[in-house]
């Protein structure tokens, strides 16, 4: 059979992605640049029995995909700078009540209106730290199309597995870039779906009890469970509780959930890096240029650079950073906003004061000689 | 069903009782009202999903032994929009306060309103933020005393049902906690039509509207909503223009949300393949 070989642009791979995880509610809010995402699901959705709806803002595209998700869909938002504020509120709901769902933030200039149709990485750490009180999250981002659709639907997977909001940071420069990509067969990649209790009808079922396989299985409304859902600290049962013991319990779960598996949920790429005696670690469109710096440096100097793309951002890969960066004579973080996740990998390298930062922040796209300048400071060679 | 078959343990979560709700608060008999409105129309407990927002009334989802969410401040409705276009099957209400549904939510409140989306929503109007300490709302109105206002609200109230009916909603109607049986018969009206429904329900607070505006005990302000309210076009209201009206305002037969995204969208590009 002749492979599905598309040239698409980054919001179509998006979207390609999410049906082929298995995507059957959205919601959304007109915003630049994520619309076509939005636009292409309306589309898409109903013709698969799916439904799309245009809700009245950014904070009710959140919570109508909590109240699709509770009613058994696999969902999703998509939005960008403005919007992702807004929908804060709703994915700790999410985060708190353990809601499956995937937000993607097509990220552009900020803060504030910013430039919405320009590029930005500003958000990442919103993505992590974005809505209030303590609790974990999922981020992921790619720098080309194919793994913009791999990606989409590993968030997807990631959200149903954890029963977590999982933010794709992708940018305005993957949406719009276009590309050749192969849309794999059904069971190429694997598609998660939500574990569901084997809990009988009519006997008592516990939505936020943990089994013996570390899982907590889900029911959906009108399955005849019968469950609560809320905000507030809650205990097995759904139900308010704030007692100490409790809340402890819960805040620890809440994060242990994703912070422990780490190692687990962690993606990344290598590129160069058997032998790379200086490491570029960079995430989503900065990674393309990190490559063609790494690239030039082994052509023109001999100079051995590798690439480390990290695709899951959040939850940071502590131990996998600081392995993969050890040894190395400097390690240069690459991002388009003033300092984000560079300061994730001095925190967690052996030997901070060798990370360097190289950046940009004036809506261009950083470029291969923006590192490279980074790299000739370090290693004096260059032009 | 008759009234003395009505058992309400079929429908609430008894081991989160008492609830929290103060002595004297309207919302039990709202309460009260929807639960027999259901058992009226012999649903399934399993078919009828709850989503509140959040305050005193919004709490009541909890209670309930249906499928429930107690969601965020303002946003029930959206929530139970992802919940009804998910699953049509279900009988999706949502009971709130009157400043989760006008104020954060208003926004939500009128494009629910405006979508004509199955859903019944059950506005608690208590005219004050009870939960967080009587602070004044947008059903206030002019000159009463709340904590945020010592002096007066200075800003002037929302009329419900005109705002729903401005907005569009299929169904609207105003009743009291005063006016039990009428307010069971108008939720099972409401919850029985097929499009967006509004029932406000005035009830008292006597806790931070009833002591700091000094209407009483809840016998007192009960006895408001009997002496203040009229069913709609009644004569009284022709000799007393400011009473305030009770009764269902409209009702009307408009094409469902859910149904007209099957049809109109789903079976039509189904079709076409």
């Amino acid at each position: 059979m002749a492979k599905n070989i598309q040239f698409i642009p980054g919001s179509d791979a998006c979207i390609e992605g999410a049906l082929y995880a298995g995507c059957d509610f959205f919601a959304g809010y007109p915003i630049t640049p994520s619309s076509e995402v939005a636009e292409g699901l309306a589309a898409a959705l109903p013709k698969r029995g799916g439904k799309f709806i245009q809700m009245e803002d950014e904070i009710a595209s959140m919570a109508c995909i909590i109240g699709a998700a509770l009613a058994g869909k696999k969902v999703m938002t998509a939005t960008s700078g403005p919007g992702f504020s807004l929908k804060q509120e709703g994915i700790g709901y999410a985060c708190m009540a353990e809601v499956p769902c995937v937000i993607a933030n097509i990220q552009r200039g900020g803060p504030s209106t910013g430039n919405p149709t320009h590029v930005a990485q500003g958000d990442t750490m919103q993505a992590r730290w974005g809505s209030h009180g303590d609790h974990s999250i999922i981020a992921m981002t790619a720098s080309n199309l194919q793994d913009v659709f791999k990606i989409t639907v590993e968030a997807f997977n990631l959200a149903e597995k954890y029963r977590t909001p999982v933010v794709l940071m992708f940018d305005e420069a993957t949406q719009h870039l276009r590309e050749k990509v192969v849309i794999p067969e059904p069971g190429e990649i694997k598609v998660v779906d939500r574990i569901r209790t084997n809990i009988p009808v009519g006997e008592q079922y516990y939505p936020y009890l943990t089994d013996e396989n570390g899982q907590r299985p889900m029911s959906d409304f009108g399955a005849g469970h019968r469950f609560h859902v809320t905000g507030l600290h809650h205990n097995i049962m759904g139900f308010p509780d704030v007692s100490p013991e409790n809340v402890n319990a819960l805040i620890h779960h809440l994060v242990d959930k994703i912070e422990s598996k780490a190692n687990e949920i962690a993606m990344y790429k290598e590129y160069y890096m058997d032998d790379a005696e200086y490491v570029i670690v960079a995430y989503g469109t900065t990674t393309r240029s990190a490559l063609q710096a790494a690239e030039d440096y082994r052509n023109q100097f001999g100079i051995k650079v590798g690439v480390l793309e990290l695709q899951v951002v959040w939850p940071f890969a502590d131990e996998i950073v600081r392995e993969k960066c050890a040894g190395a004579k400097a390690v240069i973080v690459a991002e388009m906003n003033m300092g984000q996740i560079v300061r994730e990998v001095k925190r967690v390298v052996a030997e901070p004061e060798k990370v360097y930062f190289s950046n940009r922040v004036d809506n261009q796209i950083i470029k291969p000689a923006d590192i490279k300048a980074a790299i000739r400071m370090i290693t004096g060679k260059g032009v | 069903m008759s009234d003395t078959q009505f058992d309400v343990k079929k429908y609430i979560r008894a081991q989160f009782f008492p609830h929290m709700w103060c002595p004297g608060c309207g919302h039990g008999i709202v309460m009260s009202a929807l639960l027999r409105a259901i058992d009226d129309l012999g649903l399934k407990n399993d078919d009828v999903s709850v989503v509140s927002g959040i305050g005193c009334s919004s709490r009541i989802s909890g209670y309930l032994d249906f499928n429930t969410a107690h969601t965020m401040h303002g946003r029930a409705l959206p929530t139970a929009t992802g919940v009804k276009l998910a699953n049509p099957n279900l009988k999706v209400i949502v009971p709130f306060g009157d400043g989760d549904s006008t104020a954060i939510g208003g926004n939500h409140f009128i494009h629910a309103c405006r979508r004509n989306i199955d859903i019944t929503a059950i506005v608690m109007n208590n005219r004050i933020y009870g939960m967080t300490g009587g602070q004044y709302s947008p059903m206030s109105g002019c000159g009463v005393k709340a904590s945020t206002a010592p002096y007066g609200v200075p800003d002037r109230a929302f009329d419900l049902v005109e705002l729903a009916k401005g907005a569009g909603a299929t169904f609207v109607a105003r009743t009291t906690v005063y006016h039990a049986k009428e307010a069971q018969s108008t939720i099972k009206k409401a919850i029985e039509h097929k499009g967006f429904s509004v029932v406000e329900i005035l009830s008292m607070c006597p806790t931070q509207f009833g002591r700091k505006n000094k209407a009483g005990e809840a016998p007192q302000m009960m006895e408001w909503y009997k002496e203040a309210t009229v069913p709609m076009g009644s004569k009284k209201l022709e000799e007393n223009p400011d009473l305030i009206q009770r009764g269902v305002f409209v009702d009307e037969d408009v094409p469902e949300y859910c149904e007209v995204y099957q049809t109109n969208v789903i079976d039509k590009v189904m079709k076409k393949g």
